[in-house]
């Protein structure tokens, strides 16, 4: 009895443990899938749908969601539904979801003239049109002659719109930074009052003078244009009759949703996901692309790694390869594996006062003094957001590494050492080779990590919205002080902290996604690095 | 093979060697003995390696056989907690001498380990790693080396069009020849192996065992082996050894014949081992 009882025992701890197994997978592939999934599809342009309510209320928008409406004495399903539509025109209504109960809609269609706008400002406009202007001359007066002149004038515009951005990131930038490195030099010049000082500053005057009529001269240009790009407007009608004028220059992209075949609706898609991914934020980081935070979380975990691979594997190497087993050698083991459970926060903050104000600090009074108070190191930035990481991410390498080293059989060492080569040169020529592959393994688990990793950011340098990406073409071109984008904060901030954050859903699924494809592209990467490292050092024999 | 048996001091065999005298020693092993921690592994071995002849090292597991063969280009330094008393003298001097630079020592006394270990490089690689350790630089320098080594090593005519594939991917016989063609390569005068064929099929034995006989006229060679006919094969000299005591040291084809000890006797017949 006993045994059949202890057999049935063993049966179902079988059970037990592939159960667990199988419902960890499925969780990971729920998961991946639902991101997958939801990211694909957030650009995908879908129907607007025209629906007249029983009181006579129209409404135009994109179904979101349907769902059974609870009855509230009993909790059942009462049996009716209702459906969240997105109207947009946030402008004109202040909202930009409805609720309706399905049983309200007496007539329901797809308009194939209905319009979706995205704009600059405001969000998405849907309506259909009705005139095209420009200034008091109206272009185009119903719909066919609107979409034959509307791509035209619109290309206009944005090819205008490139023009101001050109002028205002490069030659006003470039002319900012020269000011600003006059006004350091003045600053300078105060401090160490050099005998030719009043020479300098008269010098220095001058080229500021110059180089200030030169911005007003960029200035004049751009209200020109500006004055350019506000003319011609858009007329539409929403669902109601109301008209609304938009001026061409606020509209990104025009489309018809209903009336696009296949072909047309992957050319749209295919142009959001590119703006999503190369292009600048805007409206609070609502709408618009997100590469400064992808260049951002790149650079940073690149940086990080050159940070942490020289730490990490020299300190891998003196534990195992040095170092004489001892209580020593396990209390630094207990050490750094204690280490890798520290919450990631803690790091931050010792990154804020080690980095950020001791080392930033100290860098500012010795290279920079002539900004303060105006801190250039002495405030979070990219590199000290790196080291912090770097920091966090050391026990990894450590442990990978050593577990590489040790794999390298003690046969090969003695085979080096036996024909008179030193411990070193065995260790470089033969067992950090051997173990290159283990190595990689820690740099990868790193990276992931890394590359996952907002909180300590937070503190550290990584800001919702930078000015300006840390690499651009005032030398030194890397510039290391500066605050970054990062992905997993934008996840953050636009999901839970924008103003609209309904609205915004569909763009943190996609940025989601995003992070989650660079992690696997920067595991892939190194994986395929270490298996053809592998197979070099092995061959087929092995 | 690192015979960690925990030996009370005895008395040694009041004179192991006999009659036997080596006109020409290349190493002097004497009175060496020498501790794994607490445990004794080796109790006052003397005996002397003649200038190229073959000196084989028989004994059953753990009778310290690999262990006195490690000690003569100090191997054995590699360990943590061994501890050595007596001499080891090769070329006028101890090699236990604080002055001896332990990586020129053994540049001149090579080994060859039980188990073939190449290192994760191409053939050439693995052959020219020696000399390039030692300083040696510029391809045709090294082109030649490699390729004497590896004719040495009898192992030229097999890999000669592949020497830049992995040294992996060679069989076990090919790699434990590879594995002498490096040792070659650095030009030692005594080569150490410690049962080099233990891991190899018949015929790659064989060819391990002719290779022996060819390197015999141009360098001093050690073996350590549990195989006794290979030991009779190649060997001029067998020393017996026995739970970390040298038991009897002679020409091979006396012990063989009439060995003057007993449990020589009784060890190469196979009654214990």
């Amino acid at each position: 009895m006993a045994a059949r009882a202890r057999e049935a025992l063993a049966g179902i701890g079988t059970w037990v443990t592939a159960a667990a197994l199988a419902i960890d997978l499925l969780l990971i592939a729920g998961l991946l899938g639902l991101v997958a999934w939801q990211g694909a599809v957030a650009f995908w342009p879908r129907p607007l749908v025209a629906l007249e309510l029983r009181d006579g209320t129209r409404l135009l928008g994109q179904v979101e969601e349907r769902e059974a409406i609870p009855d509230l004495q009993t909790g059942r399903h009462s049996g009716a539904t209702r459906t969240r539509l997105r109207v947009a025109n946030r402008d004109l209504g202040g909202a930009d979801f409805v609720w309706i109960d399905d049983a309200d809609v007496v007539r329901s269609e797809t308009p194939p003239e209905a319009t979706s706008l995205e704009r600059l400002e405001w969000g998405p406009f849907y309506g259909t049109p009705v005139e095209l202007r420009v200034g008091e001359r109206v272009v185009a007066g119903d719909p066919p002659a609107i979409w034959a002149a509307f791509p035209g004038l619109h290309r206009e515009k944005r090819a205008l719109r490139e023009r101001l951005r050109g002028i205002e990131k490069g030659v006003i930038g470039d002319l900012n930074h020269e000011i600003e490195q006059l006004r350091l030099a003045e600053r300078r010049l105060e401090r160490t009052s050099p005998p030719d000082r009043a020479a300098r500053e008269a010098e220095i005057a001058a080229r500021r003078g110059a180089l200030e009529a030169r911005y007003q001269e960029e200035v004049g240009k751009l209200d020109a244009l500006r004055a350019e790009l506000a003319q011609g407007e858009l007329v539409m009608a929403t669902a109601d009759g109301t008209r609304h004028s938009i001026p061409l220059g606020q509209i990104v992209r025009a489309a018809r949703p209903n009336a696009l075949g296949t072909a047309g609706k992957l050319r749209l898609y295919a142009a959001r996901v590119a703006e999503f991914v190369t292009g600048e934020p805007r409206e609070a980081n609502t709408e618009g692309g997100i590469f400064p935070a992808l260049f951002g979380t790149v650079l940073m975990v690149f940086l990080m790694a050159i940070a942490v691979v020289p730490f990490g594997v020299l300190a891998a190497i003196f534990l195992r390869e040095y170092a004489h087993e001892g209580w020593a050698v396990r209390a630094a083991r207990i050490a750094v594996n204690n280490l890798a459970g520290v919450p990631s926060i803690v790091f931050g903050v010792f990154g804020l006062g080690f980095f950020v104000y001791g080392v930033g600090g100290a860098l500012d009074r010795w290279f920079h003094a002539d900004a303060l108070p105006t801190p250039t190191f002495g405030t979070g930035g990219i590199l000290w957001a790196s080291l912090t990481l770097a920091l966090l991410t050391v026990p990894v390498v450590i442990v990978a590494t050593e577990e590489g080293l040790a794999a390298v059989p003690q046969g090969m060492r003695q085979g080096s050492r036996a024909l008179g080569a030193t411990q070193f040169e065995t260790l470089r020529r033969v067992v950090l080779p051997a173990a290159a592959p283990g190595l990689l393994t820690g740099l990868i688990l790193a990276m992931a990590r890394a590359a996952g990793e907002v909180a300590p950011l937070m503190i550290v340098g990584m800001v919702k919205l930078a000015p300006s990406l840390p690499l651009d073409h005032h030398p030194p071109f890397l510039h290391l002080e500066r605050k970054f984008m990062h992905l997993g904060f934008h996840i953050y901030d636009v999901g839970f902290q924008s103003p609209n954050v309904e609205a915004a859903v569909p763009l943190v699924f996609a940025t989601t996604a995003l992070l989650i494809a660079l992690v696997v592209t920067l595991n892939l990467t190194a994986i395929l690095m270490r298996n053809r490292l592998r197979h070099r050092l092995a061959g087929r024999g092995f | 093979m690192s015979g960690e048996t925990a030996v009370a001091r005895g008395a040694p065999p009041p004179n192991p060697a006999g009659e036997l005298v080596i006109e020409k020693p290349s190493l002097r092993v004497q009175e060496l003995s020498l501790w794994y921690g607490a445990s004794l592994a080796l109790d006052r071995i003397s005996l002397d390696i003649a200038e190229r002849r073959i000196t084989a090292f028989i004994g059953p597991s753990g009778c310290g056989k690999s262990t006195l063969l490690r000690s003569l280009n100090r191997m054995n330094d590699l360990v943590d907690g061994v501890r050595i008393e007596g001499e080891v003298r090769f070329a006028g001097r101890s090699i236990f001498d604080p002055a001896v630079d332990v990586n020129a020592l053994r540049k001149r006394i090579g080994m060859v380990f039980q188990r073939s270990n190449p290192f994760p490089k191409s053939i050439y690689e693995n052959v020219a790693y020696g000399p390039r350790v030692h300083g040696v630089r510029g391809r045709a320098a090294l082109d030649e080396i490699v390729e004497s080594g590896l004719r040495a090593a009898a192992l030229w005519e097999e890999v000669k069009d592949r020497l830049h594939e992995s040294a992996l991917q060679l069989s076990g016989g090919q790699q434990q020849r590879l594995c002498i063609a490096r040792a070659l390569a650095v030009e030692p005068e005594v080569v150490l192996l410690d049962e080099p064929c233990s891991a190899l099929d018949p015929s790659a034995t064989a060819r391990i065992e002719e290779l022996l006989l060819e390197l015999r006229s141009s360098y001093t060679i050690a073996i350590v082996t549990h195989n006794m006919q290979q030991a009779a094969r190649v060997s001029d000299y067998t020393a017996f050894l026995y739970l970390g005591q040298l038991i009897e040291f002679g020409e091979t084809s006396a012990i063989f014949v009439k060995p003057r000890e007993q449990r020589t006797q009784d060890y190469i017949t196979g009654r214990f081992g």
